[in-house]
């Protein structure tokens, strides 16, 4: 049994490197990186694509009603493999010892009971609300990372850009420039042939002269053989995506403000609890924060990773050992420039008279509120932008102040 | 006898797989009657289903990875008990770029690969120049080291792959395949999941959605539902009614996964008007729908059967209208009314147009579709031959970019190799983002040009030519192949492009990365 989870583990986070996450950037320096007063920040947006328990990534061990609900799966403060307490309150999976290190050195925060706009169940409509930014699904074809983007002070281009996979995630899409990578590697077409082609493009088909365009430039500077796959588990292949995106990132002249997607989160059935297929999962997102830490080196101070999902997941575990779609979630920041240390959270309780339609997770927080606040503190974007163009119609979501240190 | 080339485009690019080399004639064909062409596949009704030697049935190959598992716990355990590593593999993830990487090749050397399978493969119908042909059946260069057997699963996961592509590279203009393809990513499972969905990915095709993609949508429907792989895909042979024996006994319940995508993916769609209550009473009344196991208590390993101890009792309310306790009728009931649902016609009519006209579906064309397939009770033959008969579908310009295995399909076509192996194809649609029977996730892969013309997928489909090119341009000629690919409906710069390039390999690239190749 155990097997055969992992083997399904392993052969969709091939999936996940090649065909399910994407990496990308945006094209130039923000204005003021490089500047004298040595402040750079840098900014790295994770979505976790598929709903992630937030119940059992961060347990909610003080609440009465948690260990009934979660059931098989509640964490515990005691046992084998025991919860990383927070606080009194709030305990953390066991999978994420590199997290706990961050939280306790005050770079890591949680915000729990969190939720976008959204409140139905579907993933799809669920991720185009995260990442698009707007209240509602619909049809945008831009993302709120990428308005966001276009409202800064534009420097000089990025000598280099990152994605994973051959598509760019809709929060990254829109107007502003994006630059990405993939770590993987052909015998590359001469750049001679290449030439022809974008020329070739450029006068019957100027779309495909922009991407492939894009797409030779990005491919010069990703290279170095460690950021090649190597196969291994799920969990080394995580880290090593993190690992390739922060080298490029550390760079001078590389790139500031990135997003990644991880793919994997729907836990309908055997979710497990501190051990199993979620565990496993965590413990390939805690490798990826490490590696940022690692691989950010000096920058790692100036950066602020914010990890993000569409919505959470029921709170009382289904007939499978698992969760179905639920609300109310998690969201986590990690960087040096984190003000941390803390479960930030107006904790709704577990009652069932508290849950969202008697059986999520109620969110307190808007998830747009977290992420206002921590494009504000870093990057000066101001109430009005982040109200009307980054977050439309969102004015009653107002930042959260002080989440940056 | 009009000649109109560009007719003849939309006849095989956007309908078909493109055209084929050789001496095939497909855009001669194609240009003296379009519409014809394209529908003189849906006259050949034997022609969707695909039957090649050795592929098994469902249950069949069910009890094959029940007894693959066997021998592999057996050997573990003999294993432990001698306190050494077990003799046999362990099961591996049949990921067909695994034993590449763990063979710890270079990347670069797995590509070459990629596009060296691909340039060995035999030559169809090819005016071929023998003595400058590659030997198809070349020995194995000597310095490869020996590759590890492969197990049941991998197997056929491969010979079911090939079987698809060696058909979709042979069929006269490919509209019958494209209709194969699209409803296989409509209702997608994603083999991924574990063994059985991938052993079972290509039986799910040939079993659920072959025989009725010019038959009824409703049969089609029961059909997927009903079959293990979905089960296994979306959980629900681990679904139990709550107030079933077997809920009551074991202490589980619902699992509401396959419910919700039946209304969200494969049917009604997101606001198509139904609640999260519909979704659970869904749930409950598809309860004991799965396969029989290993022990075959149920039935035949690894056949469908509705396990009453499993299926809720009781009359549900869905949608409106309620269902009484008839076990298994009481599910196809429920399917055959969501079926016939506005919101499915709907749903599906944007889809189908989305897919092969334009990213932004003609509202007027879907609405035809849609008119079309609630007058025949979703006969999708009629609702086919309905796209063809449109004038926007011959109208609107060619837009919508090939996915990954459109283009490697599209380009093998016009190469005349029919495929001897799929290792090439498959590590292809790996790296370009479409693993094949592998989405990430139930809404199956992305059907948006910009899904497809990212610059990382744009710069990897160009080494990907670059490759081929330089396999194969030696013994081919460029201006020939754009004769076939496209003759006078060519652009000039395309043309230009081609002739002036400096080397023949050089231009072969070129022309499968040109416009007229990529766009359909």
């Amino acid at each position: 049994m155990i097997d055969c989870v992992e083997n399904r583990l392993l052969t969709s986070r091939r999936g996940v490197l090649l065909g399910g996450a994407s990496f990308a950037a945006w094209a130039y320096l923000p204005k003021f990186a490089r500047a004298a007063d040595g402040r750079d920040p840098r900014l790295i947006v994770v979505i976790l694509r598929g709903a992630l328990d937030g119940l059992s990534t961060v347990a909610p061990l003080g609440d009465p009603d948690y260990a009934g609900l979660h059931g098989s799966i509640a964490l515990t403060a005691d046992g084998a493999h025991p919860a990383i307490m927070l606080d009194s309150f709030f305990a953390l999976h066991p999978s994420m010892p590199e997290f706990a290190r961050m939280y306790r050195d005050r770079h890591a925060a949680v915000i729990h009971a969190v939720a976008t706009p959204y409140r139905d169940r579907s993933h799809f409509d669920g991720q185009d609300v995260l990442e698009s930014g707007y209240a509602g699904p619909g049809r945008v074809q831009s993302g709120w990372l990428n308005r966001a983007l276009e409202a800064l002070p534009r420097g000089e281009r990025v000598s280099s850009g990152l994605a994973v996979g051959p598509t760019t995630p809709l929060v990254l899409r829109g107007n502003a420039p994006t630059v990405g990578w993939a770590p993987v590697a052909l015998p590359q077409a001469d750049d001679d042939t290449a030439m022809r082609l974008v020329d070739l493009y450029r006068h019957r088909d100027p779309a495909l002269a922009t991407a492939l365009s894009q797409g030779l430039q990005l491919d010069k500077v990703a290279s170095g053989d460690d950021m090649k796959p190597k196969g291994g588990n799920q969990v080394a292949q995580m880290r090593q995506v993190a690992r390739g995106a922060a080298k490029l990132m550390a760079a001078d002249d590389g790139p500031r403000i990135a997003a990644l997607a991880f793919d994997g989160w729907d836990t309908h059935a055997n979710e497990g609890g501190p051990v199993g297929r979620l565990a496993f999962l965590l413990g390939g997102l805690d490798g990826a924060l490490a590696e940022f830490e690692s691989g950010l080196g000096e920058r790692w101070g100036d950066t602020i990773v914010v990890v993000a999902t569409e919505f959470g997941r029921t709170a009382r575990i289904n007939g499978t050992d698992g969760t179905d779609h639920g609300t109310g979630t998690i969201a986590l920041l990690a960087g040096g420039a984190v003000k941390g240390g803390r479960v930030i959270s107006d904790w709704p309780g577990l009652k069932l008279a508290n849950l969202f339609e008697s059986r999520d997770l109620k969110p307190t927080t808007d998830l747009r509120s977290v992420i206002k606040g921590v494009l504000q503190d870093q990057f000066g974007l101001s109430d009005r932008v982040l109200a009307e163009t980054v977050f439309p119609d969102s004015a009653s979501a107002r930042p959260m102040k002080g989440l940056v240190a | 006898m009009a000649r109109d080339s560009q007719a003849a485009l939309v006849a095989l690019n956007r309908f078909g797989f493109g055209a084929r080399g050789g001496a095939s004639g497909d855009l001669i064909n194609a240009a003296s009657d379009p519409r014809g062409f394209v529908k003189a596949e849906l006259a050949r009704a034997d022609g969707v289903l695909l039957e090649a030697p050795g592929l098994q049935s469902t249950p069949q190959l069910g009890q094959a990875v029940f007894a693959y598992q066997d021998q592999v716990k057996q050997a573990r355990e003999a294993a432990a008990k001698a306190g050494t590593p077990p003799e046999a593999s362990p099961p591996q993830a049949p990921n067909d770029q695994k034993p590449a990487l763990r063979r710890n090749l270079s990347l670069n050397t797995a590509a070459s690969e990629i596009a060296g399978q691909m340039a060995d493969a035999k030559p169809a119908e090819a005016p071929a120049k023998p003595e400058t042909m590659q030997p198809s059946a070349a020995a194995p260069p000597a310095a490869k080291p020996a590759p590890q057997p492969l197990n049941v699963i991998q197997k056929t996961f491969r010979a079911e792959a090939l079987a698809r592509l060696q058909r979709a590279t042979l069929v006269e203009c490919g509209f019958t395949e494209r209709l194969v393809v699209f409803w296989s990513n409509h209702f997608c499972i994603s083999a991924s999941k574990g063994e059985l969905a991938r052993i079972w990915a290509g039986a799910f095709e040939r079993e659920a959605i072959r025989p009725h993609v010019l038959g009824r949508f409703a049969d089609m429907l029961k059909a997927v539902e009903q079959h293990p792989a979905m089960l296994f895909f979306l959980d629900n042979q681990q679904s139990l009614g709550p107030d079933s024996r077997a809920g009551q006994n074991r202490k589980r319940g619902l699992n509401e996964n396959l419910a919700r995508e039946i209304m969200e993916l494969h049917t009604l769609g997101v606001g198509g008007g139904y609640t999260q209550e519909d979704v659970t009473s869904l749930a409950r009344i598809i309860t004991g729908w799965t396969f029989a196991g290993r022990q075959g208590q149920l039935g035949t390993p690894g056949s469908f059967v509705f396990n009453t101890n499993a299926h809720q009792p009781g009359p549900q309310m869905l949608l409106g209208k309620t269902y009484e306790p008839t076990g298994l009728a009481q599910g196809e009931a429920a399917l055959a009314d969501i079926a016939r649902h506005p919101s499915t016609a709907n749903f599906i009519a944007t889809k189908f147009v989305r897919h092969f006209v334009a990213d932004d579906p003609p509202p007027a064309l879907v609405a035809r579709l849609r008119d079309v397939f609630v007058r025949t009770d979703g006969d999708l033959k009629a609702f086919a031959t309905a796209l063809v008969d449109s004038d926007e579908a011959w109208k609107a310009p060619l837009t919508k970019m090939r996915s990954p295995y459109d283009f490697l399909v599209a380009s093998g076509r016009l190469l005349a190799r029919v495929p001897e192996d799929p290792g090439a194809y498959l590590n292809s649609l790996n790296l370009l983002g479409q693993p094949l029977w592998s989405p990430a996730g139930p809404n199956g892969f992305p059907d948006t040009s910009a899904a497809w013309a990212a610059p990382e997928g744009m710069k990897l489909r160009l080494d990907i030519a670059a490759q081929l090119g330089a396999r194969l341009g030696n013994n081919i000629d460029p201006l020939d192949l754009l004769e076939f690919a496209a003759a006078d409906a060519a652009s000039i710069e395309t043309r230009r492009t081609i002739e002036r390039a400096e080397s023949r390999q050089q231009a072969l690239a070129l022309l499968l990365m040109s416009p007229e190749m990529q766009r359909r």
